[in-house]
């Protein structure tokens, strides 16, 4: 579905992205994990040509689209949302989530279809409220919602469950799970790692730039190369220790 | 909420939840409205006798023209424009040479000026947006835009240069120009309810959407699949078109023209004035900001009398108190004052 070939992206002298590869098989949950400014957004933005790459590709159901601008790949499936929530101020939710599903529909349609959706991630009550009077839990479904009404065949979710109290997750994890169920691919970005082992069938960990380790999430949280990312040199041998 | 479901259409049943069939029933109330203002405004010359209150009219229906063409990029896209003169001096000099030196009767003048018009909106908004110009970029752009046209009308021959361009006096309706006050009101008229049918499908259609999208986040708006430069290219341009009928309306009423006029900074002011003062990015809010501006302007002029630039300075202090305390505009006065209830 989703291959990355060696794809880098370098900030002035800073390596964000470097020689990042890997293959997302069609059906699956993914995840990208790895400590704050491994360049996970970054690789977002990559994919959904919001950034364009200095070198490698990015090749999207057979098709290479590296350097097309962000909203012809998002027309070809591949949507993303976005960590810092970015509505539509000033509309209210029905308004947010039609313009996601207006590309394939006339206005009215696309209205009718907002509201099935806005249902579907648990906001049929807030249709008629402005966006920015959601909560952050209300806005991170927004962000979902608009998304998932553009129909995405890859839907990239930049740390949805962020900032979200335990309750909510438990609320959303089920949700993302219906999504893939409905046949959209996910790839997501995620910290709250009760959500990543329950979900993802794939994991990669991405540190400073650079693919570390890659697997099922059981294999990856026992990496030692991982524990060393989040914790620090040493940690995973002080783990190992018996007390 | 009883009318049947037109058949084929999204159903707007009474399962759908309330805020669908409000948002789904937006275009149907604002032809409704749109057209209740029209009849009035059509039947205003059997009431208004004085030729100085329908002269009045006739000129706030002329800015409401220029305002609601300002109002499509500035307000439902959020692009300020500070020289929409440019569009304006354009159409106006398309009707003055189609008809002085081709001999071609003014309707033609219409039609060629707001295609040019369309077109200069067009090229416009490709070179500023390509290049991902916005905010005081594009003001400073559009500013300098208008201020190019008017030294290159000042300076070669077939503009008549500083001394302008007079158009000959006929009278008819194919020729534009009418002998009576009422003649030039339906002018006025035609023209401000085509501007304001055009921003009522602006407000409620699918490119509107996505006009509004881009002005509100444009990230999120291509991240959803709009050709953000596309879009606002094609608001330049449908800006650029009613515009320019506006500069042509102006050559039809006053019958001479010069650069300083038509392209210089009044105009620009006058288009952005409205809509900011009746409410932006709304349908009617360059309609009541003109109405409400010619009457201060008027009572201004009667308590001062003809001081030289005073509407420029009096406009100055106008913005300065909108834009201070009422930043969305005379239109959503009653709505604020319902939500602080």
């Amino acid at each position: 579905m989703l291959e990355l070939k060696d794809v880098s992206k370098r900030f002035g002298g800073l390596a964000a992205v470097d020689s990042v590869s890997l293959v997302l098989q069609e059906g699956r949950i993914g995840a990208l994990i790895g400590p704050n400014g491994a360049g996970k957004t970054t690789c977002f933005g990559l994919m959904s040509g919001f950034i364009r790459p200095d070198q490698g590709q990015v090749v999207f159901c057979g098709r290479d689209i590296t350097g097309w601008p962000a909203h012809q790949v998002s027309r070809e499936g591949l949507v993303r949302t976005f960590q810092i929530v970015q509505p539509f101020t000033g509309q209210s939710v029905l308004e947010n989530i039609a313009v996601g599903a207006q590309r394939r529909r006339s206005r009215g349609a696309a209205i009718a279809f907002a509201a099935e959706v806005a249902a579907r991630v648990g906001l049929g009550e807030e249709l008629a409220k402005p966006a920015e009077s959601l909560p952050i839990a209300g806005r991170k479904r927004l962000e979902l919602a608009r998304a998932l009404a553009a129909e995405p065949r890859l839907l990239l979710l930049d740390e949805v469950l962020a900032g979200l109290n335990p309750a909510e997750i438990a609320e959303v994890v089920p949700l993302i799970e219906s999504i893939r169920a409905g046949g959209t691919t996910v790839l997501m970005i995620e910290h709250v790692m009760q959500a990543v082992m329950s979900l993802a069938d794939e994991v990669w960990v991405l540190a400073h730039g650079s693919l570390i380790a890659a697997g099922t999430p059981e294999a990856v949280t026992r990496d030692p190369a991982v524990i060393e990312a989040y914790l620090g040199p040493g940690a995973a041998a002080r783990l190992a220790q018996p007390t | 909420m009883h009318t049947p479901a037109p058949i084929g259409r999204t159903p707007a049943a009474a399962d759908a939840p309330p805020a669908v069939v409000h948002l789904l029933g937006g275009t149907r109330r604002s032809i409704r409205l749109l057209g209740l203002i029209g009849m009035a405004l059509a039947c205003a010359p059997l009431v208004v006798r004085s030729e100085f209150h329908l002269t009045f009219m006739t000129l706030a229906l002329y800015s409401t023209l220029l305002g609601s063409a300002w109002n499509i990029l500035g307000g439902f896209g959020g692009q300020y424009s500070f020289g929409h003169a440019v569009f304006f001096g354009l159409g106006a000099y398309t009707g003055a040479i189609l008809q002085v030196h081709a001999g071609l009767p003014a309707w033609t003048g219409l039609l060629a000026g707001s295609a040019i018009g369309g077109a200069a909106g067009a090229a416009l908004g490709a070179i500023s947006f390509r290049y991902g110009l916005r905010g005081s970029y594009f003001a400073l752009v559009t500013l300098a835009m208008a201020e190019v046209f008017r030294i290159i009308a000042n300076s070669v021959p077939f503009t008549g240069a500083g001394v302008g361009m007079m158009i000959e006096l006929r009278s008819g309706p194919a020729d534009l120009q009418f002998e009576s006050r009422q003649g030039y009101y339906y002018f006025a008229l035609a023209l401000a309810l085509v501007a304001l049918a055009v921003s009522s499908w602006v407000r409620h259609s699918r490119f509107g959407a996505a006009l509004a999208a881009v002005r509100d986040n444009e990230d999120a708006a291509r991240a959803l699949g709009i050709d953000a430069t596309r879009i606002k290219v094609a608001a330049t341009a449908l800006s650029g078109s009613l515009m320019a009928a506006g500069g042509v309306f102006y050559l039809q009423y006053f019958h001479y023209i010069d650069p300083m006029l038509v392209f210089g900074p009044a105009v620009s002011v006058e288009a952005l004035l409205g809509p900011i003062v009746g409410g932006l990015g709304t349908v009617l809010g360059p309609l009541i900001g003109a109405f409400a501006l010619a009457l201060v302007s008027q009572v201004a002029t009667q308590a001062l009398g003809q001081a030289p630039a005073l509407s420029m300075a009096l406009y100055g202090v106008i913005l300065i108190v909108m834009v201070t305390f009422l930043p969305r505009g005379l239109g959503r006065l009653r709505l604020r004052r319902g939500r602080h209830a």
